[in-house]
């Protein structure tokens, strides 16, 4: 699934990174724990979180590749947040769905990791 | 692997405050730099950056202070995180998922989930923790050959 794709399905805000949307993304992680966030492999995914903290996007960095960061129910991160992110690299965005739903949109919409192929199939 | 770069052990060495919580993270991501120059396999990166990273955040949120000091080999990673105090208490408990002393200051940020020991077990190769009212260390190895190529 490209980013652009979980913009519109999110119907989320672009909030760094505009030109980064068509990025490919594989997988992603809905945590508001780092502890969790890190036993994720984060490769080429998507973090939708709660948090808005620096150490959101720090944690995101040392999974690996972390293609964007989602805030779910409309949290706005801090400027640091913000800042740390754009020399990361990594896009944010942040949509008005609570967690649950935001993650269940995007799964039904595809973005499976390849580990639940076998869960996707019985939607 | 680029070799060629590390024709010594090269050694990265950093204070670590308590309660530093905003420059939490910020050993892993130097690491994390030097690691990727080296043109290791991600999953390696990846292992060892999470592995420095929760080690990093226990001396911030869990000690009175302390550093990290980490050597690169041309073979292996080896971590050591040091601090100065109080030890944990109970290091079966401490090692178990989901425990925790972790202050309320320290779960507001998304820490405290109690999985830091477990994560660093299962990313590391060789783990050894000694810990008493002074101080605990941790040293931690990552191998870059063996089981992951
Ligand atoms: N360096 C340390 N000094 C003193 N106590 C520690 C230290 N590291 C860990 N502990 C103790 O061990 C417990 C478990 O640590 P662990 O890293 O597994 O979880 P956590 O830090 O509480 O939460 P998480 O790592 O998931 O954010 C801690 O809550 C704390 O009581
Ligand atoms: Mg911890």
């Amino acid at each position: 699934m490209k980013l652009y794709e979980v913009k519109e399905i999110l119907d989320a805000e672009v909030l760094s990174g505009e030109d980064k949307l068509d990025q490919e993304v594989f997988g992603a992680c809905g945590a508001d724990l780092m502890s969790d966030v890190l036993a994720w492999k984060g490769d080429k995914g998507v973090l939708l979180t709660g948090l808005t903290n620096p150490q959101v996007v720090r944690t995101a960095e040392v999974v690996g590749d972390v293609k964007c960061i989602v805030f779910v129910r409309g949290k706005r991160p801090s400027t640091e947040t913000m800042e740390l992110a754009k020399e990361a690299g990594i896009v944010l965005m942040r949509c008005k769905y609570p967690m649950f739903v935001a993650c269940g949109l995007l799964f039904s919409r595809g973005l499976v990791p390849d580990e639940y192929g076998e869960i996707s199939r019985i939607l | 692997m680029n070799m060629e770069k590390l024709a010594a052990s090269y050694r990265l060495e950093y204070d670590v405050k308590a309660k530093d919580y905003v420059r939490g993270g910020e050993v892993s991501s130097a690491l994390r730099a030097v690691l990727k120059q080296l043109s290791l396999p991600p999953e390696l990166v990846r292992r060892c950056c999470v592995a420095c990273y929760e080690a990093e955040m226990n001396v911030i949120i869990h000690s009175l202070g302390g550093r990290l000091q980490i050597d690169i080999y041309p073979d292996r990673l080896v971590m050591v995180a040091e601090d100065s105090g109080p030890g944990i208490e109970d290091l079966d408990k401490a090692m178990e998922e989901g425990y925790s002393t972790a202050p309320e200051e320290a779960r507001e940020m998304g820490f405290g989930a109690g999985m830091g020991l477990p994560n660093i077990k299962a990313n590391t190769d060789r783990l050894v923790i000694t810990t008493n009212p002074e101080g605990t260390r941790l040293i931690m190895e990552v191998l870059f050959v063996g089981k992951d190529s």
